[in-house]
């Protein structure tokens, strides 16, 4: 790695922080612009009442104190107690949440990355054929159905209709549909890709010399075409996980999934702030990491790639 | 003359005056044809795009004209009349179902309009709380995109003119707005600004528009405006490059000229196909956020809060959610087909 790609990767990396702490301000003062505070909406409670829950949630003190403990506390992963359920850390609520919804978000990232490839790469090998048509009609089809509604469709048609699979995801094989409804769009988008990108690789000089040495098709595909397609895949990885994470929040509340996505609705129903604000900062980190992570990995694999 | 095919002399039959017939094909065959006629007539012969755009027409036409003459309103909970008890039998009605009272007003030989898509459980005509939505839908799409233009342009076209710090601080700020989370923050404002919104807007004619779209408009205006500003800083930037603003500045011509004449025309059909494929992805997040809650305030419905609101009684009306679910793919799949078909026509540059 040169020293170019470094200063790069520095860069981008001080890049992100800086979008992670502006988040957080972000999240922080919009909250704080909500007037009369989290406690003031519900029943009317005592003056005395109020002022103890303010001095035990740190809410008396001058706004950039406040500030700047929250910042502290959010570096160190604490992002105070809930304010709806009683005595639990936001944080704790979290990693609670993201056992199920990470399980379901990894498989959907996978299902969606293998099946697009692999779909993609068939549609460009069989291009104007049959099997291409059907495959850029429904990935077209895909592209354009917002998730909630390909989770209604689907909940409608398997667990209404047909009645084979559960409607709610903490049942046996609950997590079958959810996974199936996050992972159709990105799919379709990464067969897109891959079927463009693949088509332009083909048409390449060097897949031509390989052809012409006499490489077998199967090793021009692999060795040739497909990994230098695979290239553009890369880049989606970072949008694909900002994807999945916004679409698990409609996907957990159809098929009642209790994920994070779950607690994150309900928190903004419920006007559980200190809940909202740490799930944000979490969820936002991790797709800007993701990001970073994708951005790095596109400029080391494709070192062609000019640096600005 | 013998006719030999390899002889060297020039034939003198080329050299005589030409005959009326021959005169007839150096006559004008096409009309001259301006940049726009070239682009519809590319855009007509593309059949997606077109029947797309046929689509959306009737779509929107029919979201606008028929609840002015449809005999029923969205608000109106049918079986609640003054002065009367409550009929429960409005509602939920199946579709073309008539309730217990219109079935004796038939019978007493009275034609009643139907109920289309039947009814929902505070028994309001379904069908036209679905056009109605739509009719939302469209509206919300189309002015968040308006915005989105107003607020890319001047600030891309303040970047890309200006340069310099202007610049660089405005692109720094769009590249801090571009790499946020977009949904999570859009969330976040939707569900602080309806609160905030809400007593702010009280007794002024945004009231009427609901706290929820005004948020919805606020936060496209925070959020959105970047890529627009982006592409608009970048055509300003390759434009003033390019050989023939030199050739006219050479000529003599003013900056006004140079814009009015140059800039604008090269630039607007990036502009107009850019807009066109932001009221899809406006659409997509009014719905998103109307079915999280974060939508439009009732009873005004929108397609989104349509499909959320029976998400409740799927499994016995599961065709509530279908209907809007249909209706919103169908728009944003159109206005897609029908973007992507406008970029092929107006501007085959993108396309290479």
């Amino acid at each position: 790695m040169d020293s170019k790609t470094l200063r790069y990767i520095v860069k981008r990396i001080f890049f992100s922080l800086v979008t992670i702490w502006a988040v957080i301000t972000i999240t922080f003062f919009v909250m704080h612009a909500v007037p009369g505070g989290p406690f003031t909406r519900e029943k009317a409670i005592s003056a005395e009442a109020q002022a103890a829950l303010n001095a035990k949630y740190g809410l008396d003190k001058p706004l950039f104190e406040q500030y700047t403990t929250y910042l502290t506390d959010a570096i160190h992963g604490n992002f105070g107690p809930s304010i709806k359920q009683r005595g639990r850390m936001v944080t704790d609520v979290i990693l609670d949440g993201m056992k199920t919804s990470a399980k379901i978000g990894v498989i959907a990232l996978i299902i969606a990355t293998v099946a697009g490839v692999l779909l993609g790469a068939l549609a460009a090998l069989r291009r104007n054929s049959l099997a291409d048509r059907i495959i850029m009609v429904m990935t077209t089809a895909f592209v354009s159905m917002p998730s909630f509604i390909m989770g209604s469709l689907l909940l409608i048609l398997f667990c209404v209709k047909l009645n084979v699979l559960p409607a709610n995801g903490a049942a046996k094989g609950g997590l079958i549909l959810p996974v199936i409804t996050l992972a159709l769009y990105p799919m379709s988008y990464i067969t897109r890709l891959t079927r463009s990108s693949m088509l332009d690789v083909l048409g390449q000089d060097y897949i031509r010399t390989a052809k012409a040495k006499g490489v077998s098709e199967r090793n021009v595909i692999l060795k040739h075409a497909l990994k230098n397609s695979l290239i553009p895949v890369i880049t989606y990885f970072g949008p694909e996980l900002a994807y999945i994470v916004t679409g698990s929040l409609v996907v957990e509340q159809i098929f009642a999934v209790p994920g994070i996505g779950r607690y994150f609705v309900n928190s903004i129903t419920g006007r559980d702030y200190t809940l909202i604000m740490g799930t944000t900062i979490v969820l936002a980190t991790l797709i800007v990491v993701m990001n970073l992570v994708s951005d790095i990995l596109y400029k080391v694999v494709d070192p062609r790639i000019n640096l600005e | 003359m013998a006719n030999n095919p390899l002889r060297m002399q020039v034939d003198l039959n080329d050299f005589l005056p030409a005959s009326e017939e021959e005169k007839e094909y150096m006559v004008q065959m096409r009309p001259s044809s301006t940049f726009f006629r070239d682009g519809c007539k590319r855009l007509y012969k593309n059949k997606v795009a077109f029947v797309s755009m046929i689509v959306i027409i009737l779509i929107t036409v029919a979201s606008i004209v028929l609840p002015m003459v449809w005999p029923y309103s969205y608000a109106k909970q049918l079986g609640n009349q003054p002065g009367r008890p409550v009929d429960p039998s409005f509602n939920n009605l199946a579709p073309m179902e008539y309730s217990l009272s219109e079935q004796e007003r038939m019978a007493n030989g009275e034609s009643v309009f139907p109920h289309i898509f039947g009814t929902d459980s505070s028994g309001r005509d379904y069908f036209i709380r679905v056009v109605y939505g739509t009719r939302i839908s469209l509206a919300v799409g189309f002015f968040a995109s308006i915005i989105v233009l107003v607020i890319g342009m001047t600030l891309g076209s303040v970047a890309g003119f200006a340069g310099g710090r202007v610049d660089m601080i405005i692109m720094r700020i769009v590249d801090i707005i571009y790499s946020l989370p977009d949904m999570l923050m859009v969330i976040l404002l939707a569900s602080v600004l309806r609160e905030t919104l809400g007593p702010a807007i009280e007794g002024t004619f945004l009231q009427t528009i609901g706290s929820n779209i005004i948020a919805l408009f606020v936060i496209f205006a925070l959020l959105y405006w970047c890529s627009m500003a982006r592409l608009i800083r970048g055509q300003i930037l390759s434009l003033r490059e390019q050989e023939y603003v030199l050739a006219a500045e050479t000529a003599g011509a003013g900056a006004g000229w140079i814009i009015r004449r140059h800039l604008i025309p090269n630039c607007i059909s990036v502009i107009i196909i850019s807009t066109a494929l932001q009221i899809p992805s406006a659409i997509f997040t009014e719905s998103f956020l109307s079915f999280l809650g974060l939508g439009v305030n009732a009873p005004v419905p929108s397609l989104g809060s349509l499909a959320s609101e029976a998400l409740n009684g799927v499994t016995s009306y599961s065709y509530r959610l279908v209907i809007p679910a249909l209706v919103i793919s169908l728009i944003v799949l159109g206005l897609n087909l029908f973007g992507d078909g406008l970029r092929d026509a107006f501007d085959p540059k993108l396309n290479q």
